[in-house]
Order: structure tokens, then sequence, then C-alpha cells
């Protein structure tokens, strides 16, 4: 077992692969939170579905194995998804959820009807285009993961400029506006910022669980904190974790999907977070709640 | 000097001292194709503590949103100040309605009173010693001194409300809006807040607040304003408050007003 832990560690693909995952966890988790605190988990789902038919064209259209040719056309396509949102909304007495609802699943079947074509070509063999599906971080390679990282450094570095303004107009969006704040163009600002997140990740996780690494590490990251700056640091650790301990898992038998797993380990994570949590964890609250109960029973307390 | 980037500020007038407040002028604004507020005009004095009273859906935090700039009008105009209210913000202080917040934001009291702050502050500076303190100083104001450094989840109803009051004080405005302050506090933030807008009045400051309780409109407040998508009426307390305006607001027999 050891041996082959080390072996696993120290083996060049594999370090190339837990990287990547570390990094697509940082970046889900840091814009996670804003997108969790916003009440929008449910955008990151829709605009991960809506990279899957940019992918396809890019790939139709030039061929290309390039992920960063590829993941371009995922965030266009993203975007024109997230524009299709808000037109639904502002246009229409549709509200947000259903908006969400249709964009996610027009989106997505357009672009399984365009895999479809592909691999009717015969291509898909070689393009390894259905990876996007699930995410295969194992066909990671350097370049990959260098495209991902300076994306999500990108990323965070807008994060860190724009954070009172995120803040702010995540905690109270009316107010943020009338003391002159650009609300609109911050929200589209931390929006694109979750399509980046997105694409770093579907490579790795593949564009139907990525969302799972936007909501869970951050959700994970409320429960032991009052706090968003620890939030934010605690949910990019979990991500990064989640991601390592998924593709390090993954590395150690064949055909173990990395993607699946790392959503399998956030997930443990947030039920174990959501039990412990230090701030609002269940058996924390349960054992205040029964030694107040206790208290007021014998009259102490107040 | 450092030229600071502010939001908002780029053409930021300095206005008169003697400028009329707030001046609303055939005011019409609608959600969709639903009317909302039909040729509304009125004007707030300085100095003066203003109620807005009305019906359920009487478009009172609309008038706000439309003062505020934060929704288009269909027609009319309004003056802060004397100036249109992108130019006059700086002057403007804003109380939103308590529950349009998630109080569940993983922060504590300071840092959303610190947040008043951040007009002045502008674009990327962070909140250093100077902002903490008039933070803690506008908290101390409103009784919640002992409270800075709680999650805001845990304050009770009427202290996440003085909280945002004592946002408000932390951005130093000469004109107040405020909508529905009164709304589910106790006691004890009910007269806070009261306290509060006399000494705001006593520094020559001006609040407009929406308000639902008529039983206590005529206590806090100078001046009246009664609407009901229409302008039913408005002016001082004694003059617009009379029950015929009441039951031309409200309808019906106006009996739970009471004898005013």
């Amino acid at each position: 077992m050891f041996e082959v832990l080390s072996a696993v560690l120290f083996d060049y693909t594999v370090r190339n692969i837990a990287l990547g995952s570390a990094i697509l966890g940082v970046a889900g988790g840091v814009l996670g939170c804003f997108a969790v605190l916003r009440r929008q988990s449910l955008l990151g789902d829709a605009l991960a579905h809506a990279t899957l038919p940019g992918i396809c064209v890019v790939f139709m259209l030039t061929q290309t194995r390039v992920s960063l040719w590829l993941l371009l056309g995922a965030g266009l396509s993203a975007w024109l998804g997230a524009l299709a949102i808000l037109a639904v909304v502002r246009g229409t007495r549709i509200k947000q959820d259903a908006a969400l609802g249709i964009v996610l699943s027009v989106f997505f079947g357009a672009g399984v009807v365009l895999l479809t074509l592909i691999q009717q070509t015969g291509a898909a063999g070689q393009s390894g285009i259905d990876r996007f599906l699930f995410g295969q971080a194992a066909s990671l390679i350097r370049s990959d993961v260098i495209t991902m990282g300076a994306l999500a450094g990108a990323a965070l570095l807008v994060v860190g400029v724009f954070y009172k303004e995120f803040k702010l107009l995540t905690f109270d969006g009316p107010f943020a506006a009338s003391l002159g704040f650009p609300v609109r163009a911050l929200d589209v600002l931390l929006t694109s910022l979750i399509v980046v997140a997105v694409i770093v990740g579907i490579q790795a996780v593949g564009v139907i669980l990525m969302a799972a690494m936007l909501i869970t590490p951050a959700a994970a990251a409320r429960q032991w904190t009052d706090r968003l700056p620890a939030m934010i640091l605690i949910s990019a650790l979990f991500g990064a974790g989640s991601g390592v301990a998924g593709a390090l898992v993954s590395a150690l038998g064949p055909n173990l999907p990395t993607g699946p797993l790392i959503v399998l380990i956030a997930t443990g994570v947030f039920l174990l977070s959501l039990l412990f949590g230090a701030s609002r964890g269940l058996l924390w609250s349960q054992l205040r709640e029964r030694r107040n109960r206790a208290a007021a029973l014998s009259g102490g307390g107040a | 000097m450092k030229p600071v980037l502010k939001p908002g500020r780029e053409r930021a007038a300095v206005v008169a001292p003697d400028a009329t407040p707030l001046e609303v002028r055939g005011l019409t604004a609608a959600y969709r194709e639903k009317p909302v507020l039909w040729d509304v005009s009125f004007h707030v004095p300085e100095g003066q503590l203003v109620g807005i009273i009305g019906p359920n859906g009487a478009g009172k935090t609309t008038l706000l949103k439309v003062v505020m700039g934060l929704m288009q009008p269909a027609a009319g105009r309004v003056r802060v100040f004397g100036q249109s209210f992108q130019k006059a913000r700086r002057y403007v202080g804003y109380v939103p309605q308590r529950g349009s917040v998630d109080w569940d934001f993983p922060t504590d009291a300071l840092d959303v009173v610190q947040m008043g702050l951040y007009g002045k502050l502008g674009w990327f500076r962070r909140p250093g010693k100077k902002e903490r303190r008039v933070a803690e100083e506008c908290l101390e104001k409103v009784g919640m001194g002992a409270f800075a450094h709680r999650q805001i989840s845990q304050l009770s109803g009427g202290q996440q409300q003085r909280v945002f009051l004592a946002r408000a004080l932390a951005q130093d405005a000469r004109l107040y809006l405020m909508d529905e302050p009164f709304a589910g506090v106790d006691y004890t933030t009910e007269r806070a807040i009261v306290g509060l807008l006399r000494e705001l009045k006593a520094q020559g400051r001006t609040v407009v607040a929406v308000h639902h309780d008529l039983g206590t409109a005529a206590e806090y407040f100078d001046r009246i304003v009664i609407l009901n998508r229409h302008l039913i009426a408005e002016g001082p307390v004694g003059r617009a408050l009379t029950r015929e305006n009441l039951e031309a607001a409200y309808g019906g027999s106006g009996a739970f007003i009471g004898d005013r």
C-alpha cells in the first residue's frame, strides 16, 4: 500500500493531476462562496452545463485538442447562457429558477446533440471530447495545468481587488447602488468570474458535476466560521483538499473516475462539517440546546 | 492629495447650504404596465422629520427607490438638494428594510456599519483604523457598542435595525431615507430610534421615513406625506394627518385609526 502511495505521489503524471485538481478546488471554493451567499448556487450548475455546446462547436470547427481553445469556447458558451438567463428574467414574467432550468437543459441538450454528431464522425476516439461530460483528470497534461492555473490566478486576483465591493454587493445590493457602486456591472463581473471557475474545473470534474465544486466546499466552510474571509479561506482549502484527495484515490486504481471521486470526497467533507462544524455544526448546537434546557430546568442561567 | 476613485462621484456637486433636501415633482412610476405612483409631487424642507404613510402597495418603497435612482420613473423628476440624486448622493444616507437582506451573512455588526463608509472610501480602498473608530462610535450612538463583534444573525430584530441605523449614521448624511425603520422592533429599539431621529433633527438633518403605524405618526414626525398611489395629502402633521385624509388613503371607515 505504502509503495503504491509513494509511487503515486512522486509520479509526474499524478502530480499534474493533483495540482490541476487542487487549482480547480481553490477556484471553485473561492467563487463558490459568493455564489452560495448570493443564493445563486444553481447559476453555477446552469453555467457549467451551458459550457458543453461551446466545447463541441470549437472542436467541430478546429479539430483542436488544445484545451485553451476548448475552454475559451466553453467560457463563451456559458456567457451566452448567462445572458440568456438575464434576458428571460428581465424580458418575461418567468422567474429566475425556471430561467436557470430552461437555459441549463436547452444548452446541455444542444451540447449532447453536438457531442453525438462528433462521435458519429469517428473523431471522438482521438478527440476525447466526451471527457468533458464527467471529467477526466487523468488526461490533464502540463499545459492544461498551466492554463488552469493562469485562469484561476487571474480570477482570484480580481476577487482580491474587488473584495470589498463584492462583499457589499452580496450582502446588500440596493445599498451598494445607493452609494453609487455600479451594481449591474459588478454583478456581471462576479458572474463572469464564476464562469472562469467553471471552465477551470470542467476538464477534471466535468460539466455535469462541476456545480458541486462551487457549492459543496462553500457550504461546508460556512459551518466552521461566521466571517467571510475565513469562510473563503476554508472553502478554498476544502476544495483543494477534495481535489487532491480525489485525484490521488483515482490514481490508485484503474477505472476510478476522478471527477465523481472529487465530488464524493467534497460531499464527505460537507457532511462532516454539517455535523461537527465549529460555528453551526449540528453536534454543537444539540449540545448547547441540551445544556440550555438543563440550565433552564434547574432554575439556573439568568 | 492622492486622487481617490469614488463610485458615482465623477460628477459630484457641491450643494447650496439652503437647498431643499428633497423635491418630487409629477412623479409617475410603474412596474411593467402596473402603475404604482401617479403624478406625485411634494417637497421636504430642511431639518424636518417626515413620515410617509399609506396602505400596503401604496408605493411608499417605490417612491424611495425612484428617489435614489434604483428605479426609473415613467415621468416626473426628483431633485435632491437641487441636484439629480446621482450628483447629490454623498449627502444622502439610506436605511433599507431590515428584511431586504440575509442576516445569515457571515459577518459582524461592526463590519456592517463600516459598509456605510464604503462610498467615501471609494473603489479598492479597505476600511482601516479610522473607519473602525467611526463605526464603533456609530454603534455606541444606537446603544449597540457591546455588540460590535456579534455575528449579525445572533442579533434580535430590533438590534439588527439599530445596526442598519448605525450604518446610515456612518454615512454622515444631510438627508436620510429610511424604509420602515420601526417595523417589527421592540420597545427599547423604538425609543432608541425616536431619540436618534430627534438628535438628527437637532443637528439640522432631514429624515424621510416610510412609516406604517398611524398611532405614532403624529408623535414621531413633523410632516406627513400620505400616499395611496396618488398623493392624498402632505404637510405639517396637524394639517395633513386628518381623519378625512386617512379615510381617503385607507378607505373604509378608518375606525381602526382611532379618534385623532
